[in-house]
């Protein structure tokens, strides 16, 4: 092999805050002496719009289109080609300042309490409590609380918590609302204990979260579904807004 | 900034020459252990390895160490003081010993074997596994985030082109072959750098564990799964592990987090998130157990924040089967990381109790009936997960907690479940204590739930380990044997009796053993239920002899024969009296003539004898016939020589098959002759004169039957002289004697030119042993004859002599 580039940064987690210097080494590998014209280092932010499939004219932003990359570039002679390599990084928005208040919520599911129910007699009966510890989380502490299913005619399949994040995105004339499951937790499985209370909990997935953002024309927010799969199929849900910030 | 200045080498050197090298515990760059105040601190780093990396947060600044005149050098001085190192070891070791399992704890691998055996199945079982082939690519780590959200498109996409293979109608065999492969490939794709396919073999594999279709199989299952799981967990924490490294050597057992370098830190906990990221309740439960003990790379509350967590997310586990195995699993896991934490494992135990109820509620008696299982046999799949969190509680546990753990599985309804696994599970002492409530509780035991016998069996285990309170004993057996005795089935019967045997042998006398053997015989013999129960039988015998080393005790229980008797298969039964002919040989202390005694072991003796065959090993044979020898020694009937040669005589008929019995006979009868002589004080009376010439006509009668060559040679040789010093001239037997041995040595030394060294030494032996005796001119002349006739070689030399 030849002379070969690499960049190391020198935090292993490579994430950032606003205002901090990003520093780290490039290596040069080689057998033999090398001769260049110079070695640059070139830091890039993008974010990667794409047109809605939904409404036509306006465009969309992927969470995950925002990148941000550090490349290094070799420029050598006419014989040699020109070496680059890349390495991405992270860059997180600055924590808030103050304590986050914590916003427990308490909650219960039976077919009373239930929207968008067709026949609400054909519905087995179920009575399922619980709590939230807070919706005000922060993003790098786990989402948690409990849940017991104090009695259900059919038996429990499955319960698991939906992280959805809803991105919003435009302006008077219009706006496309984009919801995207981005992480599925099963925290039951099986016809589970009645009375006996099951934890809710659950870490917000890195590269999919970041603390809720809203401006006049573009909104990152994010939920919790709490679905609970019943044997004979039906399926319950109930829903609940985050607000995540990191601190 | 851990490492201390000092040229390690040197140090090292320098202990060799002051100290004792106490192995393992002591260490120069240690030496903060004298002062008092830092004693408790560095109790905690007593390092086994013998690296010299002693970097850890407790670890003070050595430019104010040497300040506080605790540099390493004075320091070194004062740890000399063998009462002051003694005494910081002796601390060190305790407080180590609550942070690993003791070798009296019996380890989850002795346990594998037996439940692999025990819960098995003919159904056919099917292995469900969603892997995409082209799962090798390993996701660089720090790769665009993008390029992650394709690959996981790309993943999904996977599932939904049908990589989902099924494989129906295993045997149990097939299964295993399967889980083994699985098992084999986690380690490949391991081994070459692919772990996100090794996440997901690790995550196919905890699946099959929320299967309980052919729950009949659910243990091995288990057993089998847990296994790769393991695999799995060392891997990830060896990997960090060797993260760790640098220019320091590798990290000491008892590293703290501090030590631990930030790429080690991020890629555990990268390996967290992606744990904490498993869809399904049941994978992520396990693969996170499994990776428990990696906590210790990134807090050092780690485990005990963990250990809590994964308790209460069991609770999530719907099927009460599969929850009580996590528990155990995670138990085992616990013990392995941090046994100290009791804490979790007492709380895996009232959760369980706290979903007894829906062993009896109707999902699950739904799944009985759709796979035709019968409530006690579906109860004991629950055995070695209930047994192994008690052995966990129980492990060097407070009196007071054993107490309270049967209290409150007391209250419980149908409750035999848990008190078979608490009998199972605490100390025999604890057990044999109360050995009357436990019988009561039994007996208040629901019928149909829990097997009874297994209750039985399990306290009878425990009565044979520890002793219940004197005035108890017969009260026990008493109301043991009651229940025992009605057993219906013989093979509950006899895995029942088997066990109190031992109690009975441990407590008893031959009275009550004997009865107990007659109710034996009475519940085994009607349609031959014996055969099905051999190795019971057997180990029945082997108790018993442990604990009777008085033969004619012991053979005098009429029923102890019978019970012989019961052993029909010959291989079995040819064991059983091997068995016993050990024990008389190693318990016999003086010789006997007890006409019990020897007629019994004359009657096994001839069964051993009597299963040689053509087809017998020689090993086997050697082993039997020193058996046999044993026991001839063993025979004496005193001044009452001619008694002494009927046996002898009643021997040989009997044992003709095996030589070296044969041999043995023969020479015992030539230190019959001997005492004879010695008794008469080497004149022979009329009546002693032809008594020892009986002596030496049944050694010349039996010699010629054995085979080996050399054999008869010495047995000539011997007899022939004993028969010289017995003045037997006249015999004439002599004369044959040593004729056989001529013609012997001479036809052999022809062929085997080697052994003829054997054979001259034999002859010189001979000449010598004519000249002592007699010297009779007729064995003279006659010898000349004959060596004349057989000039060979090796014949040759002796005569020049």
């Amino acid at each position: 092999m030849g002379t070969a580039l690499d960049i190391k940064i020198k935090r292993a987690n490579k994430v950032y805050l606003c205002g901090e210097v990003l520093s780290g080494v490039v290596v040069i590998t080689s057998k033999d002496a090398v001769q260049h014209q110079g070695v640059s280092l070139t830091m890039e932010g993008s974010v990667n719009l794409q047109l809605s499939a939904k409404s036509v004219g306006v465009f969309e932003a992927f969470y995950n289109s925002v990148k941000y990359t550090l490349r290094c570039d070799m420029r050598r002679s006419l014989l040699a080609k020109d070496l680059t390599k890349t390495c991405e990084f992270i860059v997180h928005s600055p924590p808030q300042k103050g304590k986050l208040m914590p916003s427990p919520v308490d909650f219960t599911i039976t077919p009373e309490t239930l929207q968008n129910v067709k026949e609400r007699a054909s519905l087995p009966k179920f009575f399922i409590k619980g709590h939230l510890n807070s919706t005000n989380c922060i993003i790098t502490q786990p989402l948690t609380g409990e849940l017991v299913v104090e009695n259900a005619e059919a038996a429990v399949k499955s319960i698991e918590l939906q992280l959805v994040r809803v991105e919003t995105c435009g302006c008077a004339e219009g706006y496309a609302r984009d919801a995207t499951e981005i992480q599925n937790i099963q925290i039951a499985d099986g016809d589970v204990c009645r009375s006996l209370s099951i934890p809710i909990y659950m870490i917000f997935p890195r590269l999919f979260t970041c603390p809720t953002l809203e401006t006049t024309n573009f909104k990152v927010e994010f939920e919790v579904n709490i679905v609970v799969l019943l044997h004979d199929d039906h399926l319950i849900t109930e829903n609940f807004p985050l607000k995540l910030c990191r601190v | 900034r851990d490492t201390f200045p000092m040229d390690v080498a040197a140090f090292d050197s320098c202990r060799l020459e002051a100290v004792p090298v106490e192995f393992g515990d002591y260490h120069p760059l240690k030496p903060i252990t004298v002062t008092e105040s830092k004693t408790k601190k560095m109790g905690r780093k007593g390092s086994t390895s013998s690296t010299s990396s002693s970097s850890s947060s407790s670890m003070i600044d050595p430019l104010s160490s040497v300040l506080d005149g605790t540099d390493p050098l004075s320091l070194f001085a004062a740890t000399a003081d063998p009462v002051t190192t003694a005494d910081t070891t002796r601390k060190k070791r305790d407080k180590d010993d609550s942070l690993v399992v003791g070798s009296d704890f019996e380890p989850w691998s002795s346990k594998r074997g037996e439940i692999l055996a025990r819960y098995t199945t003919t159904e056919k079982l099917s292995i469900n596994l969603y892997m995409s082939s082209e799962k090798g690519k390993a996701t660089t780590p720090g790769s665009a985030v993008s390029e992650k959200v394709r690959t996981r498109l790309e993943e999904l996409d996977d599932l939904e082109e049908g990589s989902q293979k099924e494989l129906l109608n295993l045997t149990q065999q097939d299964y295993m072959n399967r889980i083994e492969d699985l098992n084999q490939s986690l380690k490949d794709a391991w081994a070459s750098d692919q772990k996100v396919k090794a996440l997901k073999i690790v995550i196919q594999c905890s699946k099959l564990l929320s299967d309980t279709t052919v729950i009949q199989f659910y243990p091995s299952k288990f057993v089998l799964i847990t296994d790769i799981l393991d695999t799995f967990g060392k891997l990830v924490y060896e990997r960090i592990l060797s993260m760790c490294l640098d220019n320091r050597g590798s990290l000491p057992d008892n590293f703290t987090p501090e030590s631990v370098n930030d790429t080690a830190k991020e890629t555990c906990l990268n390996w967290f998130f992606k744990i904490a990221s498993i869809r399904e309740l049941i994978p992520r439960f396990y693969v996170e157990a499994a990776i428990l003990k990696c906590n210790k790379f990134l807090s050092k509350t780690g485990i005990s924040e963990c250990l809590p967590r994964l308790t209460a997310m069991i609770r999530g586990i719907g099927d009460p089967l599969v929850a009580v195995y996590a528990r155990a699993y995670l138990c085992r896991v616990g013990m392995e990381v941090a046994p100290h934490l009791k804490e979790s494992l007492n709380k895996n135990f009232f959760d369980f109790l706290l979903t007894f109820k829906q062993m009896h509620g109707d999902t699950v008696q739904n799944q009985l009936v759709v796979q035709c299982v019968e409530i006690p046999s579906y109860l004991t799949l629950y055995s070695p997960a209930i047994d192994w969190i008690l052995q966990c509680i129980a492990y060097r546990a407070p009196e007071v907690l054993l107490t309270e753990m049967m209290e409150r599985c007391k209250k419980l309804g149908n409750n035999a479940l848990l008190l078979n696994s608490v009998m199972s599970a605490f100390r025999a002492e604890f057990i044999a204590a109360r050995s009357m409530d436990f019988i009561g509780m039994i007996k208040e035991c629901d019928e149909s739930g829990f097997p009874k016998h297994l209750l039985f069996r399990s306290l009878g285990l425990n009565l044979a380990m520890a002793d219940p309170p004197e005035c108890d004993r017969l009260q026990i057996l008493n109301e043991a044997w009651k229940v025992i005795t009605k057993l219906k089935n013989p093979q509950d019967y006899i895995n029942c009796a088997e066990v109190w045997v031992e109690y009975t042998c441990r407590h008893f006398t031959k009275r009550e053993v004997n009865t107990v053997l007659a109710d034996v015989i009475k519940h085994m013999t009607p349609d031959r239920a014996f055969e099905d129960a051999y190795p019971q039988l057997h180990s029945i015998i082997q108790k018993i002899i442990t604990y009777f080393h008085d033969f004619s005790v012991l053979f005098s229980a009429e029923k102890f024969l019978p019970f012989l008797d019961m052993f029909q298969k010959e291989s079995v039964r040819v064991e059983v009296c091997k068995c016993i002919m050990e024990a008389f040989i190693k318990h016999q202390q003086d010789a006997t003539k007890d006409p019990v005694i020897l007629n019994a072991l004359l009657h096994v003796c001839k069964t051993m004898h009597d299963s040689v065959n053509a087809l017998t090993l020689e090993d086997e044979k050697r082993m039997l016939a020193s058996l046999i020898n044993g026991f001839i020694k063993m025979v004496s009937f005193g001044r009452d020589f001619e008694q002494q040669l009927s046996f002898y005589v009643e021997a040989r008929s009997m044992f003709c098959n095996l030589e070296p019995v044969l041999v043995q006979l023969v020479h015992s009868v030539n230190q019959l002759a001997m005492e004879t002589r010695k008794v008469m004080k080497g004149n022979h009376s009329r009546k002693t004169a032809a008594f020892v010439r009986a002596c030496v006509a049944f050694c010349f009668i039996t010699i010629p039957s054995l085979t080996s060559i050399f054999a008869r040679l010495n047995l000539y040789l011997n007899s022939g002289q004993v028969a010289l010093a017995n003045q037997c001239l006249s015999q004439g037997k002599i004369g044959v004697c040593f004729n056989c041995i001529i013609i012997l040595s001479c036809q052999k030394t022809e062929y085997y030119y080697d052994q003829s060294r054997g054979c001259t030494r034999v002859i010189r032996k001979l000449l010598e042993s004519i000249k002592a005796g007699a010297g009779s001119e007729r064995v003279c002349c006659w010898r000349t004859e004959e060596y004349k006739r057989y000039q060979t070689p090796g014949g040759r030399s002796c005569v020049r002599e």
